[in-house]
């Protein structure tokens, strides 16, 4: 049963409006501009992009002002101009070994060629808030060295050559794309990591640190953490062959996690992968053990029951807009629906009472 | 110069002709057997104008398209690459295909969906030299009482009909003119 | 049109270079360079996006890791020459500029483009990538081993 309501769009624009001036806050205060957020909050602009899906740090940054900074609400901005978009095509597969390296760390190999490179990083600081940064003033400029411009490797290639660990054979089949087919089980690997790349970081970073404690453990290590810049590149029909079309910022992690071996397969090590769009370390981290931990059947590892090994249970709840909007659905008017849960506890009262009347009267 | 050619002939205003396009389209569909004219495209000389608008309007880079006979040439896949970006592929893997009645054949090359999702199913684009509302009787969803097409036979509609609902979608195109036969539809 | 590799590299090149330019430089460079000829477009500047894709481990599998904006357009100059642009990001009107400058690389302007437009993007996208790799070195780990543990 339905009933058709009419009313409540005065409130509505008068909700939106004073929504405006809350935005705003206290007009004494110099506004936001969009390249603000961009250049100085570029760490949320880049969590906007990665679980948006979409590499536009302008949109993403308006997004987050127009969404008062709750980033969840952001990607949803992000999420629903995607849809607006056409999609010219897709780019030949990133090559991370070509990276132009900001940042580049391993934890298993000190003296690896081309150095340990840390970045503009928290890693070091004393995480005590800095009062100086309440105040207005300048930033001096970095320190500069000379530096070599040649690719930096990748470290499991070392490990790759002494047959150490698995190999990654290339392979060039089109992958899936859960945003143009809807996410069925069983997923394949291809499919896992591009459901991961866009999954909410807490959600992701609450799993990989689930399987550090001992659900599904699989003793991980950061065999290589790289944040640089890659070209992209895209094949154009009408020229008939690939152009780059910009270049974008990625953080990379590959772990190197302990393996002794199955049914399947040799003592080796193992990799777990992640791939996130900007400067989003965590994220990238916590992507690689739980790839790491979803990759248990084709490794012949048992399950252990862990939720971090359960696909259909992370993928189907890894997406932070699927899972507001459901979760977030249930406060808008369902009157229609509990009218009818009304109505049926109010006749079973009713024939209780009648049954009592009836019991009384005999 | 060749170039211009199949760089040239999309919708000069994209926007408004492909929602009028696409209006099109989809009355026909709605409306089995009724005529529309629908035109804004100058796709290469062997493709009719109705069928290069309804190119622009439906595909894009992820609908492949399967070109069938004379349609599979040089010319019409330049132009259709570069102004919908559309892979072409053979008739199992296509959602849309395009050629003639004869170079069409045979209907059971291309898919007609599954149980689970019906709708990854081939969407037939066929260029007939004349189309009008006379010949075969269509009856059935969209249709008051009942309605004429000239169709190049009836048999082939009618076993498609019996797969329903999975099936082919069938989009007949003519200079402008352009009418719309869904699996849905009965045909004698 | 579908040429080898080799021919088509130095266009590749000035393609790639026109895309990694930052806002608004290679109209700038053009207009200082000279006035713009009249074109027709094929294809007026559209906004879309291109899917990125990656593969696992950097080497094995392909898949999809998410999208990015991309403009696009395609003009001709009178006389034939076309021009092409996807570049990443809203900027229809730095798409217009590189369209154009891909189309006059085809003609006997080629060669002041080259030195006005392209020689010029190409020593500044130089400079800004030493600049940053300059910082990054500058955060570069020496380690010196104290005693190696048995433990």
């Amino acid at each position: 049963m339905y009933v058709a309501v009419k009313g409540g769009e005065r409130a509505i624009e008068n909700a939106h409006a004073w929504l405006a001036e809350e935005r705003r806050g206290d007009p004494g205060v110099a506004e936001l501009d969009v390249a603000q957020i961009r250049q100085q909050l570029g760490l949320a602009v880049n969590r906007v992009m990665a679980e948006g899906s979409l590499y536009d740090p302008d949109l993403a940054a308006l997004a987050i002002k127009q969404a008062r900074g709750d980033l969840i609400e952001a990607i949803f901005l992000i999420r629903a101009y995607r849809t607006t978009l056409p999609r010219f095509g897709a780019s030949t597969p990133v090559d991370t070994g070509a990276m132009a390296c900001d940042r580049r760390i391993s934890a298993t190999f000190k003296d690896l060629p081309g150095g340990q490179i840390l970045g503009p990083t928290f890693d070091y600081t004393h995480r005590l808030l800095d009062f100086k940064l309440a105040a207005e003033g300048e930033v001096p400029d970095a320190p500069k060295r000379d530096a070599d411009l040649a690719d930096v490797p990748h470290v499991t290639g070392f490990l790759n050559r002494e047959g150490l660990i698995e190999e990654a054979p290339q392979d060039d089949t089109p992958p899936p794309d859960l945003t143009r087919e809807p996410l069925e089980m069983p997923a394949d690997r291809a499919l896992r990591l591009q459901a991961l790349a866009r999954a909410d970081e807490g959600f992701t970073l609450g799993l990989a640190y689930s399987t550090q404690r001992g659900y599904a453990r699989n003793h991980a290590f950061v065999g290589e953490l790289r944040i640089g810049s890659v070209p992209v590149e895209m094949e154009i029909p009408e020229l008939g062959f690939a152009v780059e079309i910009g270049e974008i910022t990625l953080t990379e992690c590959e772990t190197v996690n302990q393996f002794k071996g199955s049914k399947t397969e040799p003592p080796q090590f193992t990799r777990g992968y992640g791939l996130v769009f900007g400067q989003t370390e965590r994220k990238a981290i916590s992507m690689a053990l739980v790839d790491r931990a979803l990759r248990w059947e084709e490794l012949g590892e048992d399950d252990q029951g862990a939720p971090a090994q359960d696909a259909e249970f992370v993928l189907y709840h890894a997406d932070n807009i699927q899972a507001t909007g459901f979760l977030e659905h249930i406060k808008l008017p369902h009157y229609v629906d509990f009218q009818s849960e009304l109505e049926l506890v109010r006749k079973l009262r009713r024939e209780a009472g009648a049954h009592q009347v009836q019991e009384a009267a005999e | 110069m060749p170039q211009s050619q199949t760089l040239s002939g999309g919708f000069a205003d994209p926007a408004r002709q492909s929602a009028h396009a696409f209006r099109s389209v989809m009355e026909a569909m709605a409306r089995p057997g009724s005529l529309h004219d629908i035109t804004g495209a100058e796709p290469p000389a062997s493709l009719s104008v109705a069928t290069g608008a309804v190119l622009l309007t439906l595909c894009d880079t992820d609908t492949p398209v399967h070109l069938a006979g004379d349609a599979d040439c040089a010319t019409v896949r330049d132009w259709i690459a570069f102004h919908t970006g559309a892979p072409f592929c053979g008739p199992a893997d296509c959602m849309f295909a395009l050629g003639t009645w004869q170079a069409l054949a045979p209907l059971s090359a291309f898919p007609t969906g599954t149980a689970q999702y019906p709708d990854r199913s081939a969407t037939m684009i066929v260029e007939v030299p004349q189309l009008s509302a006379s010949g075969a009787t269509l009856t059935g969803p969209g249709i008051k009482d009942n309605a004429s097409l000239s169709l190049p036979e009836t048999r082939a509609f009618r076993d498609n009909h019996a797969l329903f609902p999975l099936g082919l979608d069938f989009i007949f195109t003519s200079g402008s003119r352009l009418a719309a036969l869904p699996r849905s539809t009965e045909v004698r | 049109m579908k040429d080898g590799f080799d021919q088509n590299a130095p266009r590749k090149s000035w393609m790639g270079l026109l895309a990694k330019a930052p806002e608004g430089r290679a109209a700038a460079l053009l207009d200082g360079a000279m006035a713009r000829p009249s074109f027709t477009w094929l294809r007026a500047p559209e906004i879309g996006t291109t899917m990125v894709r990656a593969r696992a481990g950097g080497t094995g599998t392909s898949f999809n890791l998410g999208e990015v904006t991309v403009t696009r357009c395609a003009l001709t100059l009178e006389g034939g020459p076309v021009g092409h642009a996807y570049i990443r990001g809203r900027r229809k009107a730095d798409a217009e500029a590189a369209a154009l400058i891909d189309a006059l690389m085809q003609t006997d302007r080629a060669g002041v483009l080259q030195a006005e437009v392209l020689d010029r993007l190409h020593a500044e996208a130089a400079a800004a990538k030493a600049d940053r790799a300059g910082k990054a070195a500058a955060t570069k780990v020496d380690f010196f081993t104290m005693v190696r543990g048995e433990d």
